[in-house]
């Protein structure tokens, strides 16, 4: 999770997706695939950001709900819902966003540090900003979207 | 990998299974219940190491097996006898080699000084044994000499088979002839010679003269008669009982040998080293005979002078006939003779081949014997059989779904769609069985592994142990497998460090010096049931009582059932042992087996009788990958409970529920009071305690054999399900064992019956819902 400076060059693609009225994006190598919302299983003793899990394919997947993650709150899923699947290290999440709706490429350079607005969900997960034809695309990390896996159960 | 590694890859996963063969084998001898295919069995092992050994330049390795393989080969021979000391000493010896091929497979190397030690002892037992095998004039003859061709036949009827010097066991020689009525009493003579065979090494001659020509044959008469040379030490009751029930019906002579060989004794004695090497040969033939009919063939051949060709013909069918029946236990009548042709050109290919076949003998016997071993097998990596449990159990969900669409278009039962979905059904599901078969693998291969630990152990706690198994065939998945070596590794050292008594409080309590520790596998209800059962001293119940009480594990005024005590020591942090050894106090206690066996799905309990020992016995699932399972509901949530744990079904009345205390429940069965665990409510999927008659209630039996009740809404069937990890992309769930996938298409959580037991009966259910 270093904060790679950026250093131009390196083009790479992003595919930036609309949670309530903000914009972010993620590596497109993160991402594996795209589907539609379908109902989630709810977990007991999930963190509220955890909407469940769902069958993708044989595989049983954790839904994060991307929003509430950030601090934006909770969405209300419905059939137009989005779940992006990313592999984020050696597991699979699908995050619940609004609607995907670019593919942006970018080199290193055009992504600014994340300005200092000392808040924890920022520093946890931006990487740094983009301006995209005026708009502002958070460039965020995956890396600490699910939970921690290991409980302290019945400590 | 480049393909001299792949190679060297490959001889060392042979060398394991060699390995395996050589400590099973050498554990059959010091049980006394090995014959002489055990013996070359063994040989083979050994040989088989050094040989590849040789081919890769492993020179220690290739030194050490060849003292391993010349003491066996003594013993092979007869010329060393297998006794408790020798047989110990190469169960040492089995140890060092395997230390060996681990150390030539992953580098490192072996204390020298241990190799010597014990090549220094083989060396020493063979040394002893050298001279008294010269003494008979025997020396060193081997089998592959055997390349004269001219010496290949000689060994008909007429020639008596085994000349071998004068040191020769006393026997009896045998001459039965049954007749029609022991037949016609469906009796059969390969049992006779096979009961024969357990008394000590025999050599059966097939005199098929007495066969008229096949249009004169009768099928059912009798015509052929054996005689039987055994060796060893069975009285001539013992050979007499064998025919206990057909004497009446059989002729039927019983000689002694003499000890100086046989009765019927011909060779001269110039030719004693040539009678010696052919019945070397011969008895390496026969070796083979029993599972390879073509060399038995010849080996019956009869004598020159048969009177016509066509008898001569029907006599060798009839020899190759008999000849096939001790492999297949086929009646030896001639019953059904195929067309001689055929017969007459079996006897030419099998004389053709004798010749080379006879160079070839020991190896031959090899093949055969190895082939009537283990039937045929293919390695596989095991991902590729992974990926097709993944894609059949993918394939199960796949036609559950379908199942459930074509119900819901309203398609009538007997339609033919519906019914072509009901064969699909039948055949995943034999899919299913059949690639879950492949995964299953006997427990032997743990089990195995066993025994050197218990010398080990024993020699560093100075007792005697002895290891038993029992069920070593049955069968488990391979994942079970793997995860049960460590438990079963730490029990069996439980089990002598501290269950076994020293040998002197063994003697002193008027038990055999040496300990038993009996490890047992069986199949039991659709689970494996491991036990591990010492016959020490039991568990001390006052100091396990005391040293819970000591480290606070329970309070001083706590009232406990031997049970209960007993079950202490699956306790965190419980050691029983005064001194700490370096054997099973590491800290890790049977808190870590416990949790082992749980996280298999398994459970784990304990008997114990003083003085009599304790038992450890382990129930299994035989599989990680299905589960039988009771598909509910609780709180609008579609949950599988476990069938195993399910004991029966019930619908609470209002009577028969009461509270306890704040908001523990507890239900009346038949008299005895349950607890009562709403599944809705410690999952968190309901706020309100759910009504009791409203729903249904699961009786269940928890670890340690504590039984609850498990409140659900309703009920909704009965299914196998395909187990999904949840904690491949997620995190461990307290109260969820994992996932899985039902007919819609939607995830399923399956419960932990025994975490969300525990969590309600220690009052931990808030914290449970909290937690996260």
């Amino acid at each position: 999770m270093s904060e790679a400076a950026p250093q131009g060059g390196e083009g790479r693609e992003l595919i930036s997706f609309r949670i309530g009225a903000q914009e972010f994006c993620v590596d497109i190598m993160e991402v594996r695939e795209i589907r539609g919302w379908s109902p989630a299983t709810a977990l007991p003793q999930a963190p509220p950001f955890v909407r469940g899990v769902i069958n993708l394919r044989g595989a049983v997947l954790p839904i994060v709900d991307l929003g509430a993650r950030l601090g934006l709150g909770t969405a209300e899923p419905t059939a137009r819902h989005v779940i992006i699947v990313a592999q984020v290290q050696n597991q699979v999440v699908g995050l619940l966003v609004d609607a995907v709706s670019d593919i942006l490429t970018v080199t290193d350079d055009m992504v600014q540090p994340t300005p200092d607005v000392a808040s924890d969900m920022v520093r946890a997960f931006v990487r740094g900003l983009l301006a995209i034809d005026g708009r502002m695309v958070s460039f965020i990390s995956l890396d600490r979207v699910l939970p921690d896996r290991e409980l302290d159960h019945a400590a | 990998m480049d393909p001299m590694a792949e190679i060297k890859a490959t001889f060392f996963q042979e060398c394991e299974e060699q390995l395996a063969e050589l400590e099973s084998g050498l554990l059959a001898m010091e049980g006394g219940d090995a014959d002489t295919e055990t013996v070359n069995a063994v040989f083979r092992a050994v040989h088989s190491v050094k040989g590849g050994a040789g081919a890769f330049g492993l020179d220690d390795l290739v030194r050490f097996a060849h003292v391993f393989e010349t003491t066996l080969d003594e013993v092979r021979a007869g010329r060393l006898a297998a006794s408790v000391e020798v047989v110990k000493a190469m169960l040492r010896s089995a140890d060092v080699l395997a230390d060996l091929v681990h150390a030539s497979r992953d580098g490192g190397s072996v204390d020298p000084a241990r190799c010597d030690t014990c090549a220094a002892e083989l060396s020493a037992l063979t040394g002893i044994d050298e001279e008294a095998a010269d003494d008979d004039g025997m020396g060193d003859i081997e089998f592959r000499p055997m390349a004269a061709p001219p010496v290949d036949m000689d060994f008909g009827l007429d020639e008596p088979a085994a000349c071998e010097a004068s040191a020769e066991p006393a026997g009896w020689n045998i001459r039965f002839k049954p007749q029609a009525a022991l037949y016609a009493k469906a009796n059969e003579t390969v049992l006779l010679l096979r009961e024969l065979a357990r008394l000590g090494e025999i050599e059966v001659e097939l005199d098929a003269s007495g066969l008229p020509l096949l249009g004169d044959l009768e099928a059912e008469g009798a015509y052929l008669s054996w005689t039987i040379r055994l060796r060893g030490a069975a009285s001539e009751a013992d050979v007499r009982e064998v025919f206990e029930f057909v004497d009446a019906d059989c002729e039927l002579e019983v000689q002694a040998l003499g000890g100086d060989g046989e009765p019927l004794q011909t060779a001269a004695e110039a030719e004693l080293d040539i009678a010696a090497l052919l019945s070397m040969a011969q008895a390496a033939v026969e070796g083979a005979a029993g599972e390879s009919p073509p060399e038995a063939a010849f080996e019956f051949e009869p004598e020159p002078e048969a009177p016509a060709p066509e008898a001569d013909i029907a006599a060798i069918l009839v020899a190759a006939q008999a000849a096939v029946a001790p492999a297949a236990a086929a009646a030896p009548q001639p019953v059904a003779i195929p067309e001689p042709a055929n017969l007459a050109e079996e006897r030419r290919t099998g004389d053709d081949r004798r010749n080379a076949e006879l160079r070839r003998v020991e190896d031959r016997q090899n093949e055969a014997s190895k082939a009537a071993v283990a039937a045929p097998t293919i390695r596989v990596d095991l991902d590729r059989v992974d990926r097709l449990i993944d894609l059949v159990g993918e394939l199960v969900i796949n036609q559950a779904m379908l199942a459930q669409r074509v119900t819901e278009e309203g398609l009538a039962r007997a339609s033919s769609v519906a019914m072509g979905l009901d064969e699909l059904e039948q055949l995943t599901r034999e899919i299913q069985d059949s690639v879950m078969a492949i995964r299953a693998q006997p427990v032997k291969s743990v089990f195995q592994r066993m025994p050197r630990l218990v010398r080990e152990v024993a020699s560093i706690t100075g007792k005697q142990a002895r290891l038993t198994t029992e069920g070593e065939g049955t069968e488990v998945d391979k994942t079970v497998i793997e995860r049960l070596t460590d438990p079963l590794t730490h029990m069996i050292r439980n089990a002598i460090d501290h269950g076994l008594e020293s040998p002197e409080k063994r003697i002193a309590a008027g038990k055999n010096p040496e300990g038993v520790v009996k490890l047992s596998a069986a199949h039991r209800s659709g689970r494996i049931v491991i036990e591990v059962a010492d016959d020490g001293g039991g568990i001390n119940r006052e100091r396990v009582r005391q040293i819970a009480v000591d480290k606070g594990l329970i309070a001083v005024e706590a009232q406990l059932t031997d049970d209960e005590i007993d079950n202490l020591i699956f306790l965190p942090g419980f050691s029983t042992a005064n001194a700490i050894s370096d054997i099973s106090g590491r800290g890790v206690g049977m808190d870590v087996v416990k949790r082992s066996i749980l996280d298999l799905g398994g459970r784990i309990s304990i008997t114990s009788r003083p003085g009599l020992g304790s038992t450890f016995s382990m129930s299994l699932p035989l599989t990680l990958a299905v589960l039988d399972g009771m598909v509910v509901t609780a709180g609008q949530q579609t949950l599988v409970a476990p069938l195993t744990a399910i004991i029966e079904t019930l619908q609470p009345k209002h009577a028969d529920v009461h509270s306890l205390g704040g908001s523990a429940r507890v239900i009346s069965i038949r008299g005895s009071y349950v607890p009562l665990v709403d599944v809705g409510m410690s999952l968190g999927y309901r706020a309100e305690p759910l009504d009791a008659e409203q729903g249904v209630a699961l009786l269940i039996e928890s670890e340690g054999g504590t039984r609850a009740v498990l409140l659900v809404d309703a009920i909704q069937g009965q299914r196998q399900v395909v187990i999904k990890s949840l904690e491949a992309n997620y995190r461990r769930v307290p109260g969820i064992a994992a996932a899985t996938i039902l007919g819609d298409g939607r995830v399923a959580l399956i419960l932990d019956v025994d975490t969300l037991v525990a969590a309600s009966r220690t009052a931990e259910a808030p914290r449970l819902l909290q937690a996260g």
